[in-house]
Parts: structure tokens; sequence; C-alpha cells
């Protein structure tokens, strides 16, 4: 909402302040300020002249005025001018030499084309009034020569910009700034809407309310011999262009001038295109209305309409129709002012995403009591500036609705603020945001019954349930009627935050309540956070990928068309159609990541992400549903939404290109490898105190003899590797990019660890070399080691692998260090050669290993 | 046994013997080069088999009368070579010290970045900081799906289908317009989950991911985060939540740091307030005329961070906690945001992108 000041003057008699202490003001009173901007203070110099004499010059491009202007001084200026809109005879603004216009550009004296030119004749661009016009400013032409420009036409002017929240509708007016600001300063308000009617004669146009669930009040009053031709008056245009709506013609202009300063949207309909008795009533099936902006428009059977024998002619509060505009030619006006449903203007805005002045009022709550001064007022205005004659009657539907009434006890707002307020205090700051306060409380059964604000109710609908227990008791009750310019008062706590942010909301004190000692972060969420400080130290750098993926993503991966990652949720509304699934793997977003840091001239690089992924279940409702909020839903009714929503697990994954131990001068760096994708699984598992086992296995987008399987225990968690080479060819990733993704959810923290009884004895080591079959897995042969030694083996660790013509053809070597220790005692050579001779035999008996050189 | 026999035929106790013997284990250790040279010396003239240990083990062949003497002059003999040894041994490893460990020196300023780095993302670790904080309070860190149903996202949340405050969420939809399914928009359903499933009183916040459909620039996202907090008890007020702000903001950002309150709204509180920060860097002073700028709070001396209020009674009555024996505050903030005035971040296209150049400085913690 754009505020001219001068504007906000005329309602309040503020005091001798600048623009940013009115801003400040309002902003505390919960009015933001956006912006303030200042007009026409720099402009100095301009006054009011009259065009004497006019010689055409000739030879130029383009034409050329040499004039004579008239501005009160001993002589005429010569003046050069290049617009041609004037003629002998006319009241236009000189810039005398000396003059400074907007933007700080300064006006002399000069020589051009070949004549003296001693300042400028001026346009509504040049003044700083409009963004561009078409050529010079015409004035009145009784206006007095010589008359200082800015303060003839008010051009001295700030604009605060301000944002209005969406519950606070009032304040998309001048009247309900002015009110709140003559709140903040303490001073009286003079509102705009009261103004004296006529006595209520016969209606000016019939009209009636088909739907009362659609509109409660329907106003219309009329104007007849209007003066199509009657321009608007420039301090009305300078008013709209400051408030941030473009002048369209006197009609319109009036209609958005009387909805700026009381916030009541208007509508003129050209009254020799209206046939018979206007309806305000829902849509039709298959009914169509070609609007304004000469679109046909389907309408919807909730859409709300203006409706006359020839069908619709308007869609209430968003959009007129083009028959019943106001042309050029329209001499009989008929103004209309209504009170819509705010949910239904909000729908019908939505639905045709027709966003209007209008509709944005109307959505946020009008005060049902303005239609007939709103009406009234631009009637008015038409018959001053277009030379109109008001027609006496008006038009008044309406559907009654009771007021609300809240009942509060008056220490209420005080005990929501933490910080007593006077009884009279509380009634004071009430009443000056417009309510009536009566003590005592009103019967029950007349509160439960309080009907609300029409249908400009915005909030959630009340029922008589919900309205009880949102009820407060205690002392000393106060019935409070709020003004009909607040619709979003319906509750004790609306009321409350009245009177704490009217007194202000810095002297709320500071005080820290005794929280219930709680127990920390949980054992999963530790485990988040061990997992991320383990990768961030084995080299891996975190990134945060958007969630959203598409179909090239999963085609870029290799996935099988069975593979249940393609069962992904759909977005309604994605950022881009190339991306509208949300992501059931991290991969897509970290490759992406790693081939954007490739791309920015990173060649060694190990991302890793934590985050959820969104497998919806095959067999899950479709639908969500949408509960009642009267009440605590029931488990059930609880279970269904979740069970509409996907399974959504937290991951871990990493990828890696490049060195991951980098080259030197101490020697060759190593390339990043499927084993260290493995290794990562390993680090992030351990953190849970789980020893992952791997499996070989062949899954996409894997390489499918580089892809490991891991388990915890049984269960499948993840599995890690390097990438299939047409996986790095299609998203253009470095060779041999290696990547691990694991469902961190499936790994459940273990107890605490047990700790080791360490044995001061000696160790005895004994090193093993097994030749195998090449497709023997390391895993097994291990395993075997591992229970065949029993007991006193402490530790095994592979230390070489042998391929090559002494192990021969389709074999290889694995060189073991096994370590014994007993705990009791000094293992003697016996015990620990049966021990390794046991691990050796387990092996053979598994795995068909044999010991080398045997 | 009585024989009787010269002294003077034994000859290595000779007492010009045993002179020579000195003379010449002295002239080698002084003679000796280095470390290796002067243990060949230590064996030949302090060994087993040295002149000096031969005649020593002779003295008990000598009469008792003469042994003393013999004694005398060997063991001084002995004391002089240990002491010319012992002397030399600290000489030369000296020298070997001094020349040695020279010629071993290295250019310790080589690189070893042979080891990549690696390091966790700044919203990650500010998200922990500011949970910790809560944590610290009392607090429990709880978590929601970021696919929720629009109910808890909106309608529990008091914000009516046809309300504007719903329209300016710019939410994504999923599946289906009427799935009632959303992409949650704020992390306030958490709010929702954590008053169904907890018991009371309830004091928790929660970090997480929030979805809006704005296009990337320099200041906004369409996955961005927030941390929300929630506190339902009895008796709790205005008051409560602003010294639960204040005391949040000194832990974040030092003492004397507080906040500042201006209504707003919020469907799901009420009343609503906007929160400032205290610019932490000028500490308000750059709003005075006559001060340096402050590039933090861009010399307005406080800080926009979040939006807070009093859980609307609404709100608490969907979750079926009666608003006429508890009441509750709830605050949320975002996270880009924070880091973008914590940390000077100036793009939150860097925040997103995953370069590591820009998440690698912040190491572990932030």
């Amino acid at each position: 909402m754009k505020v001219p000041l001068s504007w906000l003057r005329e309602y309040v008699d503020l005091p001798a302040v600048t623009a940013q202490e009115v801003a400040d003001k309002l902003t505390s009173a919960g009015l933001k300020l956006e912006s303030i901007a200042s007009h026409g203070h720099e402009i100095k110099n301009v006054v009011v002249g009259q065009v004497v004499a006019i010689e055409e010059l000739t030879g130029f491009k383009k034409p050329i005025r040499h004039c004579l202007v008239e501005v009160g001084e001993a002589a005429p200026r010569e003046i050069v001018c290049g617009a041609t809109n004037f003629t002998e005879g006319d009241v236009v603004p000189v810039a005398l030499p000396g003059a400074v216009l907007p933007g700080g550009f300064e006006i002399g004296s000069r020589k051009t084309y070949g004549r003296q030119s001693d300042g400028m004749i001026c346009s509504e661009a040049e003044l700083g009034i409009a963004e561009s016009s078409p050529g010079i400013l015409l004035l009145p032409p009784d206006t007095p020569l010589g008359t200082d420009v800015v303060e003839l036409l008010g051009l001295r002017d700030d604009v605060l910009e301000l944002e209005i929240t969406p519950d606070r509708g009032y304040a998309l007016s001048i009247r309900g700034v002015a009110r709140e600001a003559a709140t903040a300063f303490g001073v009286p308000f003079r509102d705009p809407a009261v103004i004296e009617l006529p006595a209520a004669a016969e209606p000016s146009y019939p009209a009636s309310i088909a739907d009362p669930t659609a509109c409660d009040r329907f106003v219309l009053r009329s104007v007849s011999g209007f003066d199509p031709a009657a321009e608007s008056p420039l301090w009305m245009r300078v008013r709209l262009i400051r408030a941030g709506m473009r002048p369209v013609s006197l009609a319109v202009d009036v209609t958005n001038y009387v909805m700026l300063e009381l916030g009541q949207p208007l509508h003129a309909f050209d009254r020799s295109r209206l046939s018979g008795e206007i309806v305000v009533r829902r849509a039709r099936p298959g009914e169509t209305l070609e609007t304004l902006d000469h679109v046909t428009r389907k309408l919807h059977e909730e859409d709300i309409l203006i409706t006359d024998d020839s069908g619709p002619i308007s869609m209430a509060g968003t959009m007129g129709g083009l028959h019943t505009e106001i042309s050029d030619s329209s001499t009989d006006i008929v103004i209309e002012a209504a009170h819509f449903s705010a949910t239904g203007i909000a729908r019908e805005s939505r639905r045709h995403g027709l966003v209007s002045e209008a509709s944005k009022r109307f959505e946020r709550g009008v005060d049902r009591e303005l239609p007939l001064a709103a009406s009234w007022r631009a009637v008015r205005l038409l018959v001053e500036l277009g030379s109109g004659t008001a027609h006496p009657g008006v038009t008044h539907a309406e559907v009654d609705v009771a007021p609300v009434r809240i009942v509060i006890p008056s220490g209420h707002p005080g005990r929501v603020a933490g910080l007593p307020y006077e009884r009279e205090t509380v009634i004071r700051r009430l009443e000056q945001v417009g309510c009536t306060v009566v003590e005592g409380a009103a019967a029950e059964g007349e509160i439960a019954e309080s009907g609300g604000h029409g249908v400009a109710a915005t909030g959630m609908v009340s029922t008589g349930d919900l309205h009880e227990k949102l009820a407060v008791r205690g002392d000393d009750p106060l019935t409070v009627t709020p003004p009909s310019w607040r619709p979003d008062l319906t509750d004790p706590n609306d009321l409350a935050e009245e009177v704490i942010r009217l007194e202000g909301y810095e002297h709320l004190p500071s005080v820290l309540p005794a929280a219930p000692a709680g127990a920390g972060l949980t054992e999963g969420q530790r485990l988040r956070r061990r997992v991320g400080r383990a990768l961030a130290y084995s080299g891996y750098v975190e990134v945060l990928c958007y969630p959203f993926i598409g179909v090239r993503d999963l085609d870029n991966l290799q996935l099988p068309a069975e593979d249940a990652r393609r069962r992904a949720t759909r977005l309604v509304n994605p950022l881009s159609e190339d991306e509208p699934l949300m992501r059931t793997t991290l991969l897509p977003g970290l490759l992406k990541t790693l081939v954007r840091n490739v791309g920015r001239g990173a060649g060694d690089v190990a991302l890793f992400e934590t985050g959820l992924v969104y497998r919806p279940e095959p067999d899950a409702p479709a639908a969500a549903p949408v509960l009642a909020v009267d009440r605590r839903p029931t488990p059930e009714e609880f279970a269904e939404i979740q069970t509409a929503l996907p399974r959504q697990p937290f991951r871990v994954a990493t990828v890696l290109a490049g060195e991951f131990e980098r080259s030197g001068w101490w020697g060759e760096g190593r390339q990043a490898s499927w084993a260290d994708a493995v290794e990562a699984a390993r680090v992030v598992a351990r953190e849970a105190g789980i020893e992952l086992e791997v499996r070989a296995d062949q899954h996409e987008p894997w390489h499918p003899g580089r892809c490991a399987a891991l388990y915890a225990g049984d269960v499948l968690v993840g599995h890690a590797g390097e990438l299939h080479p047409r996986v790095v060819e299609a998203y253009g990733l470095p060779q041999r990019t290696a990547a691990m993704e694991l469902e961190l959810s499936l790994l459940t923290p273990q107890g605490p660890v047990e700790a080791p009884a360490v044995s001061a004895y000696p160790v005895a080591t004994q090193d093993v070399a097994l030749i195998v079959q090449a497709g023997v897995t390391v895993a097994e042969v291990e395993a075997a080691l591992r229970e065949g030694a029993g007991e006193l083996l402490e530790s095994v660790r592979l230390f070489d692998v042998y391929t090559g013509e002494q192990v021969g053809e389709g074999r290889k070597s694995l060189a073991y260090s096994l370590r014994f220790r007993a705990p009791d005692r000094t293992l003697t050579v016996e015990e620990t050669t049966a021990a390794r001779d046991a691990a050796v035999a387990l092996a053979h008996e598994r795995t068909g290993a044999q010991l080398r050189g045997v | 046994m009585s024989n009787t026999y010269d002294p003077v035929e034994v000859t290595p106790l000779h007492a010009d013997e045993v002179v020579r013997a000195q003379a010449d284990a002295l002239a080698a250790i002084a003679a000796a080069g280095d470390l290796d040279e002067l243990k060949q010396v230590r064996l030949a003239h302090a060994g087993d088999r040295s002149p000096i240990a031969l005649a020593n083990r002779e003295i008990g062949a000598l009469p008792p009368q003469a042994r003393s003497e013999a004694g005398k002059r060997i063991g001084g003999a002995r004391k002089a070579i240990g002491e010319a040894l012992s002397a030399r041994q600290a000489e030369l490893e000296a020298e070997r010290d001094a020349r040695v460990l020279v010629e071993e020196t290295v250019d310790v300023t080589l690189p070893w970045d042979r080891r990549t780095r690696g390091a966790r993302h700044p919203l990650t670790t500010l998200q922990e900081r500011v949970a910790d904080a809560f944590v610290a309070m009392g607090y429990e860190v709880t978590e929601g799906p970021e696919l929720e149903g629009e109910w808890f996202n909106f309608d529990a949340l008091n914000i009516a289908p046809d309300h504007p405050a719903r329209s300016e969420h710019d939410t994504f939809f999923v599946e289906s317009p009427d799935s009632g399914k959303v992409l949650r928009t704020q992390t306030s359903p958490v709010q929702i989950r954590a008053l169904l499933s907890r018991d009371l009183p309830v004091y928790v916040i929660s970090p997480g991911k929030v979805f809006r459909t704005d296009e990337l620039d320099a200041t906004h996202t369409p996955v961005f985060h927030q941390v929300e907090g929630l506190a339902v008890d009895k008796g709790l007020t205005m008051a409560h939540l602003k010294g639960t702000l204040d005391r949040f903001a000194e832990v974040m950002f030092g003492e004397g740091i507080t906040t500042r309150f201006r209504p707003n709204y919020f469907p799901f509180t009420e009343p609503s307030a906007e929160m400032d920060l205290r610019c932490f860097v000028c500490r308000g002073a750059s709003a005075s005329p006559g001060n340096p700028p402050c590039r933090t709070c861009k010399s307005e001396g406080w800080i926009e961070w979040g939006g807070c209020g009093m859980v609307n009674p609404r709100v608490l009555i969907a979750c079926g906690v009666d608003p006429s024996v508890y009441s509750g505050f709830a605050f949320g903030m975002g996270i880009e945001r924070t880091l973008m005035f914590r940390h000077n971040a100036e793009d939150m296209r860097d925040m997103v992108e995953g370069d590591i150049r820009f998440t690698l400085p912040f190491g572990m913690e932030v």
C-alpha cells in the first residue's frame, strides 16, 4: 500500500515530523515500512507561464518551436521547445534558468537550434508526476502567471510504501492507515467515510441478492448527463500515480480514488448497456463472460457474478465485463458498491488467475458498512468533476448479519503479555481500534449465536463448539464488539494483540521460562552428526542439493523399468518441467554437483549429502484427508494422513572422482576408486557401531563387476562401488567415478560399547599365504579364517593380494597376518601353530584355499 | 701356597707398562675421529682384552703386600682412560649432532596436502548450533516429514483454505492440487506433530528443510531451511517468549545482544510479532548519525531475524490442548538468512550450488 503523506494528513493532524518518523510509528503498530519515496523536494524555480507567440523552425529532423512565454516578469522569455501539443495562449509550467528538475537536472540559458532558449516548457514526466507523458502539461487558463508550480500542484510529497499483512484489509486504504497513525500519535482522526448521505429515496436501479452466501450488501447509485470527455483533474491524477495506479479516465479514476481513500472497491457500469434487473448470484453451468481484458472466460459454478437479463455482466470483485464497461461515450453511469464473500472472491480470483486491487481487498475483508458512503462519495466526485447529475435514489439490498461479540476478562491482555495493564487502558485501546466495549458479560447463549462478520470473515468458520473452546473466562468480563472494518477480530487473543501492540511491544518484559530438564539429543540425532563429521574428516565435502529430479535422471542412472526408485512422487507445479519428481535416491543431485565442480576447475572432488528421499508405497491411498480443526484428530485419522504420505527415510550418499590421495613431491597419489566408496560406507556404519558385511552385487547405477551390497547383519542397507560406464557417460562424469548410498534410518545405533579386557601378554604373529580361485571373495576367506582360528585370534589382516604366474591362471594368493594372544599366559609356538592350522583348515574346507608353498 | 716369585716378572704390572698403556689409550682416544672409531678404541683400550684389563686381572697373583700399590696404579689408569673416553664421547656426539642433523635438514614449508580435505555444509552446522542453544535451555530436537499432509502444514495451523495467507505461501503441490499433500512451506507443522505425539509441557526445537515456489536468485531459493521453536506450558506469556529469544540472541551473538518485537501477522500465533536482532557488529551504533556505516545491518541498527508469537488457541484446540489451561509460544527463523548476516554470505546461490570452494572454509562447525 502506497500512502502519500499529504493524503494521510487530510484525515490526521500529524505533528511536524519527518516521513521516517511517521513510518517508524506505523511500523511499531504493525504496518511495516517497505520504503519511502520522496517526490518534488529538489524541484525549484518552475513557474506558471503563458505561451504568447510560437514560431515553427524549419530545416531540422523534428519539429522545433521557438516560443515567447510570459512568466510574470518585465518581458516574455524566449524558449525553444520540441513539443507541439500547445497553442498560443496556453498556460504551461516553465522551468526558468537556474531551475532544478527531478533527478537534479539543472536548466540554464543556452543557444540551441540557432536560437536563444531561456528555460524549458515542462511535461508531466519532466516534473516527476508521471513515468512518461506525450507532451507539455497544460494548466487551467486562469492560473496566475508566475505562480510556483510545485506549490500549485502539490508536487512536494513523501510516499510511504507499507507492507500490509493479510489480516489487515482495512489498512489497504488511506482511511485505515490514517486511523492507525492517529492512534500512534495520539491525535484526532477524521473519518472520511463519515459523510452526510442524502435522505433515502426510491432505488436507483432494480437489483437483488439471490445468493446470501455470496454477498450480504449490494448498493447501486447512478449519475446521468455525465460528460465523457471530462478529464480527471491533475491533483487526482497525481495522487493516483503516487499511490501506484495509472489514471485512465475520469469515471475509472474516481472509482479507484475512492477505493484508495476508503478501501471500498467500486465498479462503474454504463447504464445504457444494462438490461433488466441486476441480480447477484453464482454462475450457471456453461456461462461465459468477456471481461475488460477482452478474454472470454468460462465461468465456474461457484463464481460470484453480477448479472442482468442478458446474463453475466461482471465477475464480482474481480473483473468487470466488457459489454457494460464505461466507454468514451458513456453519459449515464451506475456505481456498484458491495460487500462480497471474502472466501468466494479469493477462490474466484485464484481460479481465474485474476488478482486485482478489488479482489485483494475483498479477500482480506472490506468494511461492511462502507458501500452507502463510498458510492455517494464517488457520485459526488463524478458530478463535481464530470458535470453530471446525481440520481437521488439508492438501491440497497442486504442480508442481516449479527455482529461479532467477544467476551474477555479485562485482565486477559495482560495475562497474554505477561505485563498487567490497567483496566482503563484495555478499554481505551480497544475503543481506539473502533471496538464498542460494554462492561459485563452478555448472556452465554447470545455469544454462542453471534454470527460473525458476515461474508467477510476471512478466518476459519467457527462452529459453536470451537467458540466455546476459545472462550476465556475470568473476573471482570468485558463484552467487546469489534468495528465493521475489523473482520479479523474474532477471538479473545485477537483483542489481546490489539491492546498489547498499541501499548507497545517494546514494553514487554524479558523473562526466561524454566523449561523442564530435557534429555538432550536422541541417539539418532547424535548419529547423524557423527556421520557428517566422520565423512568430512575422511575428506568429503557436504552439499545440500535440491530434492527434485526428472525421468531423465532415472534413465541416466540406467535404472530398469521395474526398479522401485522409478516410483517417484510427482509435483503438480515443479519449478522446472525437467525435474518434476521428488528424489528417490540422493545420487542425481550429488552427481550433478560433482560435474559442476569439475566444470569449475576442481579436479579432485569428494562430496557427500545426507537427507530424505521420498518413496511412495505402491498401495498408499492417493489423498491425505484434511481433518477438522476444532478438536484433536483421532489416532485413526492421524494414521490416515500418515499412510497417504510417502515413506521418507534418511539417507547418506557419497560420490568421488579424481585423486583421493594427491600426487605431489612425496610421490604418486591414488585415484579415487570403488574401494573408497565402500570404505565411506564402513566409516558411516562404524559411527553406528556396526561393522558392515560386504557382498558382491549387480545393482544400477553401479559397475556390475564393481558393486558392493552393504549389509548390517541380514539387512541390506545400501550399495557402493564404481559407477557404470554408461552412467559416467550420461552425466558427463570423470572416468571411474565412485559412489555410495546407504539408508541411515536402517542403522540402529548399538548400545554402549563393552570395554575390552586388554591382555598384557605378548603377541604371537603368524603369516599365511593362501591360494584361492579368482572368484572366491576375500570376505569369505577372512570369515573362515576368523572362525577357524578360534578365541586366541586377536586380529587378522590381509596385507597382500597377488595374481600371476607363480600362482597360476585363474587363481590368486592372499597373504594374511594373524595375530594371536591369550588373556592369561604367553602362548607357546605349538598353541599358535595349532590355531593357525585350524584357521587354514577351515578356509580350505569353506573356500578351497591352499597354503601357498605347500 | 707359599711359592715365592719375583713380582717384577709379572710384566703387565710393571709401573712403566701401566703408564705406557694409559698413554697409548689416551692417545688413541684423542685420535678417534668419529663415534665408530671411538667404539673401537674403547674396545681396544678399555675392553676386556685391553692391556689395563689384563693387568687388573694379574693383581690377584701378587703377594698381598704388593697388591695395594698395583691396585692403586691400575685403578688410576682406568679412571683416567674412562674419563677421557666419556669426554671424547661427548665431544664426538656434539660434533655429530652439529654435522649430521644439519645434513638431515629438510624444508618444513613443503606442503602436505596429500589427503583431500572435507567440510560440513554451514547450513547444517548452523542448524546444529541453533539447536544446541535451545537444548542447553532444556528443549528437545524434534523432526517431521518434508512431504507433509496439508492439514499439518495449513489447516491445523489456522491457515484456512481460502485465506490469503495460504496463497502467499507459494506452495508446491504434490500429485494433485487436492491430494491433501504438499511440500511443507514452513517448519511449523512440526509444532502440530510435537503436540500430538508428546506429553505436556512441550519445549521443542525443530530445524529442517522447507519449500516455496520461488526461483533461485541472490536472495531466494525454493528449498531453504528454518528452525522452529515451540513451548507449551501452563502460564507462558509473551514476556517468556521475549526472554527466550533474548537468551538465544546472547548465546548466538554475545552478551548484550537482545531482540526487538514488531507487530506482524501469522495465522498460527496471536499475538504475532516480527523479531529483530540488535546488530551484533555495530551494536546499533551505526543507526545514529555521525557513526560509521555498518554493512551487516545496513546501518539500521537492527537485523530482521524471524517471526514469533503466542500459539493461537485455535492451534492448541486442533491438537486437543485446552487453551484455558495451557498457553504457548512459537518462533521461527531462516537459516540461510542467518548465515547471510552472521557470515557476510552475500549470495544464496552459493549455498545451494555445492561448490566446494564455498563450503570448505567452514570446516566442522560454524
